[in-house]
C-alpha cells in the first residue's frame, strides 16, 4: 500500500513554522512567540501513512492543523496534491478543502450535539456540492455503510452513540467529499482499548478501499507502529527523526526516540522484569523559551558540549531516514540540504526493513 | 511474596449500585479480593468496568445518593470499613490508606499552596505542629524527587508540570506512612517518558517503604511491569485474577485473552491486522443473571445466557477465572484451553 509513485509525494511540507505570539503588559505588546512548530519538513507519498509521534505539547497537533491551514502559518510551504496551500487566499483555499480533511481527537467535542448524524455527515456535501435530496441521502447512507454505522441511526443525535460510534460519524464526515489526504489527530486517544482496535482497523480498511493518504498523529507508539508506514518523531516543535516504521522501531537512532521507545511498557511480565527503560530527567522545556542549541539538550542522556551551542543539522541515511543529532555527524562525508529527500550516505549498521 | 501472610485488606462480596432515573446501575457486583502486606495488586479493565468505583466504595468516597453500597465487607486493620462510623473512617482515609487520583490537576486544590496541602494530612492525622509538618513536607517532596523542595512549598499547583503534580499527589498520599496505597490510573494523564519516571519512583518507594499498593489501570503494559497479582474486571465483576505471569502468559477468560490480543506491541512481531473485540461493554441495569461478556465472546454457548459464572480455581494456586468454558474443558480435555 505504501509504494511511493513515480509522480512524487502527495504532501510536501517544507520548513513549516507556526509561532503563536505572546502578548503581555498593559498595551498587550508582542513580547515573544511560542514556537509550536519550528521549521519542519517532510513528504508523504500517495497511499502512505505517516505517523507523527511525540509527547503532549511537542507541536504534533499544530503540525496537522497547520498543514490543512486551520491556522495561518508563520512560514514555510505546504503542497498537497500539487497545489499550494500555505499562501493562498480564502476562496481558492476553500475550493481545495474537499481533498484534505481531518478526523479529530474528541468525537464528543467535534460533533454538533444539535445536529442529527445524517445532517452532520451531509454538511460537507451541502457546502461543496449541489446534490438533490435523493442523491444527498444516498451518499449519506453510502458513507454510513462504509464506516459500519447502521442506516437506521441516521436520524439520531451524537449523544445517543458510544465513543467508538461517534468516532465513526467523524470519519464518515471526513470521507464525504472523497478526500485524498486525511489528517487523523489522535483519533483513538479518547477511546477504550477494545474500541481502539475497531477504529484502527476501520481506518486501514478505508485506506485500502479509497486509496487514502494519512497523517496519523498519536502519542501511542504501539498503535503508530501498527498503522504507519513511516514515522516522524517530534520534540519541542522539531522533527528529530523520520524513518520507515520497521527501521525506526528496530533501531532508533536519535537519543529521544530511543528514550521514547524504551519507555513504552510491554504487556509481558518476564520481559518487563528485565526491561531497563531510559528514564529521562526533568520535563519538556517551554516552547516559548527553547534551550540554545539542540532542543533536547536539557534532557538528553548523551548530551555533548556542541549540543548546547549549535542546533544539529538533519543527517540523511539510507531509505530516506533522517536524524537531527550531532551524534551522527561523524558518519557523514557531506551534509545534505535539510530539505533534500535523496539518499546521501550509508551507515554500516543499516537495518533490514 | 509468601502466600501465608494474612491479608492487610480483605474485600468480600462488595456490591455497589447507582440509583438513577433509568433504574439501578450495578456498577460493582460481588467483588472479592484481598491484598497482602507489601504486595502490588494490578486492577485492569476498560472504562466503566467498575475499577474505580470498587476502590472508591472501599473508602466510602462515592456520593450517596446516587451510590449505595448494598452488601459486602471490607476488613482492614481488624475493622469493617463499611460499618465503622464516619469519624473512625476519617482516621483511615489519607492516613492508613492513601489514595492517588488519576488527574493531578483536578485533585489538587488550585487556591492552596502545595505546602499547605501537604501539611494538611500531617496536622490532622499525625497531630504535628506547623514546623514539624513543614519539615516532613520538605522530606516528602524530596522523597518523590522534586528538586528545590523548600522553595516549591510556596508554589501553587498550576506552577507545576503534569508529572511534577503527580509527584505531589504521591507525596500527599504517602504523607502519613499508609499501609495501603490505592493508585487510580496514576500515569494515564501523563506522557510515556513521564510515566516511566513515575513508575520507577513507585517501584523505588515500594522497596523503601514496603507498603501494599493497588494500581488501577487500563494499560496492560504498565501492569506487566509492576504487579505481583492482577485482577481483570469487566462490567462490574472480576472475571479473572491470578499471579501476573499467569494472567499474561496463560490467560483463561476469553475477555482477558482478547484484551491482550487487541494491544499492538512496540517490540517483537507486528500483527498485520489488529484483533478486535466486537461490540461494546454493557451497561448493567439489572442484577446480572447471565455472563456479562456473552455478547462479545466468540466462544459463547447456551449456558452463558442462563447463569452468571462464578470465579473458579484453575490449576496454579491463586489463578481463578469466571467462565463456563473452563468447567467444560477442564473436565474433558485440560490441554485445549491453552491452545
Amino acid at each position: 500500500m505504501a509504494d511511493p509513485k513515480a509522480d512524487g509525494p502527495l504532501v510536501k511540507v517544507r520548513d513549516l513554522k507556526m509561532y503563536f505570539p505572546i502578548h503581555a503588559g498593559l498595551f498587550k505588546s508582542h513580547v515573544g512567540d511560542i514556537k509550536a512548530v519550528d521549521g519542519i519538513s517532510f513528504d508523504i507519498a500517495p497511499g502512505e501513512t505517516l505517523g507523527l509521534v511525540g509527547e503532549s505539547g511537542c507541536g504534533k497537533s499544530t503540525v496537522g492543523r497547520s498543514i490543512l491551514r486551520l491556522y495561518d502559518i508563520t512560514g514555510g510551504t505546504v503542497e498537497i496534491n500539487g497545489s499550494e496551500i500555505a499562501h493562498v487566499d480564502r476562496d481558492s483555499l476553500r475550493s481545495r478543502r474537499p481533498m484534505m480533511q481531518m478526523i479529530f481527537q474528541d468525537p464528543q467535542a467535534s460533533l454538533n450535539p444539535r445536529m442529527t448524524v445524517a445532517s452532520i455527515i451531509a454538511e460537507p456535501l451541502d457546502e461543496h456540492l449541489k446534490l438533490n435530496p435523493d442523491e444527498r441521502l444516498a451518499r449519506v447512507y453510502e458513507l454510513m455503510d462504509w464506516v459500519g454505522l447502521n442506516r437506521a441511526f441516521a436520524k439520531r443525535y451524537p449523544h445517543e452513540f458510544s465513543g467508538g460510534q461517534r468516532q465513526r460519524i467523524g470519519i464518515a464526515r471526513a470521507l464525504a467529499l472523497n478526500p485524498k489526504f486525511i489528517v487523523c489527530d489522535e483519533p483513538i486517544a479518547a477511546l477504550d482499548v477494545s474500541i481502539q482496535a475497531q477504529v484502527v482497523n476501520l481506518l486501514e480498511e478505508l485506506q485500502d478501499k479509497l486509496d487514502l493518504t494519512y497523517l496519523f498523529i498519536s502519542h501511542d507508539l504501539s498503535m503508530v507502529r501498527h498503522i504507519a508506514d513511516r514515522v516522524a518523531v517530534m520534540y519541542l516543535g522539531r522533527i528529530v527523526e523520520i524513518a520507515s516504521r520497521d527501521t525506526l522501531f528496530a533501531e532508533p537512532l536519535h537519543p529521544y526516540t530511543q528514550a521514547l521507545l524504551s519507555a513504552v511498557p510491554e504487556p509481558d511480565p518476564s520481559y518487563e522484569r528485565n526491561r531497563k527503560p531510559i528514564v529521562l530527567k526533568g520535563d519538556v522545556p517551554s516552547p516559548a523559551n527553547p534551550p540554545q542549541g539542540c532542543n533536547f539538550c536539557t534532557r538528553c542522556p548523551k548530551v555533548m558540549e556542541i549540543c548546547r551551542q549549535i542546533e544539529p543539522e538533519i543527517f540523511h541515511f539510507d531509505n530516506g531516514r533522517q536524524v537531527a543529532c550531532h551524534l551522527y555527524s561523524d558518519n557523514m562525508t557531506m551534509t545534505a540540504e535539510p530539505t533534500d529527500g535523496e539518499i546521501t550516505k550509508k551507515i554500516n549498521k543499516e537495518t533490514v526493513s | 511474596m509468601p502466600d501465608a501472610a494474612s491479608p492487610i485488606l480483605d474485600v468480600k462480596g462488595l456490591k455497589t449500585v447507582f440509583r438513577t432515573r433509568g433504574g439501578e446501575i450495578h456498577a460493582v457486583n460481588s467483588v472479592d479480593f484481598h491484598l497482602r502486606p507489601g504486595e502490588l495488586l494490578g486492577v485492569v479493565g476498560e472504562s466503566g468496568s467498575g475499577k474505580s468505583v470498587t476502590m472508591m466504595s472501599l473508602l466510602r468516597l462515592l456520593p450517596s445518593p446516587p451510590a449505595e453500597t448494598r452488601s459486602g465487607s471490607v476488613m482492614f486493620d481488624g475493622q469493617d470499613l463499611l460499618k465503622i462510623s464516619n469519624e473512625e473512617l476519617r482516621n483511615v482515609r489519607g492516613s492508613k490508606i492513601g489514595f492517588i487520583f488519576q488527574d493531578p490537576m483536578t485533585s489538587l486544590n488550585p487556591v492552596y499552596t502545595i505546602g499547605f496541602q501537604l501539611a494538611e494530612p500531617l496536622r490532622t492525622h499525625m497531630g504535628m505542629s506547623k514546623a514539624q509538618a513543614r519539615a516532613r513536607s520538605i522530606e516528602l517532596l524530596e522523597l518523590v524527587g522534586i528538586p528545590d523542595a523548600t522553595r516549591r512549598l510556596k508554589d501553587y499547583p498550576h506552577q507545576f508540570s503534569g508529572g511534577m503534580r503527580q509527584r505531589v499527589m504521591i507525596a500527599i498520599a504517602l504523607a502519613c506512612d499508609p499501609k495501603v496505597l490505592i493508585a487510580d490510573e496514576p500515569t494515564t494523564a501523563l506522557d510515556v517518558t513521564i510515566q516511566a519516571q513515575i513508575i520507577e519512583l513507585i517501584k523505588e518507594l515500594r522497596q523503601k517503604l514496603g507498603m501494599a499498593i493497588i494500581w488501577i489501570t487500563h494499560d496492560l503494559g504498565v501492569i506487566a511491569g509492576i504487579a505481583d497479582r492482577v485482577m481483570v474486571m469487566y462490567a462490574g465483576q472480576v472475571v479473572e485474577k491470578g499471579p501476573v505471569s499467569e494472567i499474561f502468559e496463560d490467560p483463561q477468560h476469553p475477555y482477558t485473552q482478547a484484551l491482550l490480543k487487541t494491544v499492538p506491541a512496540v517490540r517483537g512481531a507486528r500483527a498485520e491486522k489488529l484483533q478486535v473485540i466486537e461490540g461494546q461493554p454493557p451497561i448493567v441495569i439489572e442484577a446480572p443473571a447471565a455472563c456479562q461478556f456473552r455478547n462479545r465472546c466468540q466462544f459463547t454457548f447456551d449456558r452463558c445466557e442462563k447463569e452468571n459464572p462464578a470465579l473458579s480455581e484453575i490449576g496454579p494456586p491463586g489463578h481463578r477465572a469466571a467462565c463456563f468454558l473452563l468447567d467444560e474443558t477442564v473436565k474433558q480435555e485440560p490441554e485445549s484451553v491453552n491452545g
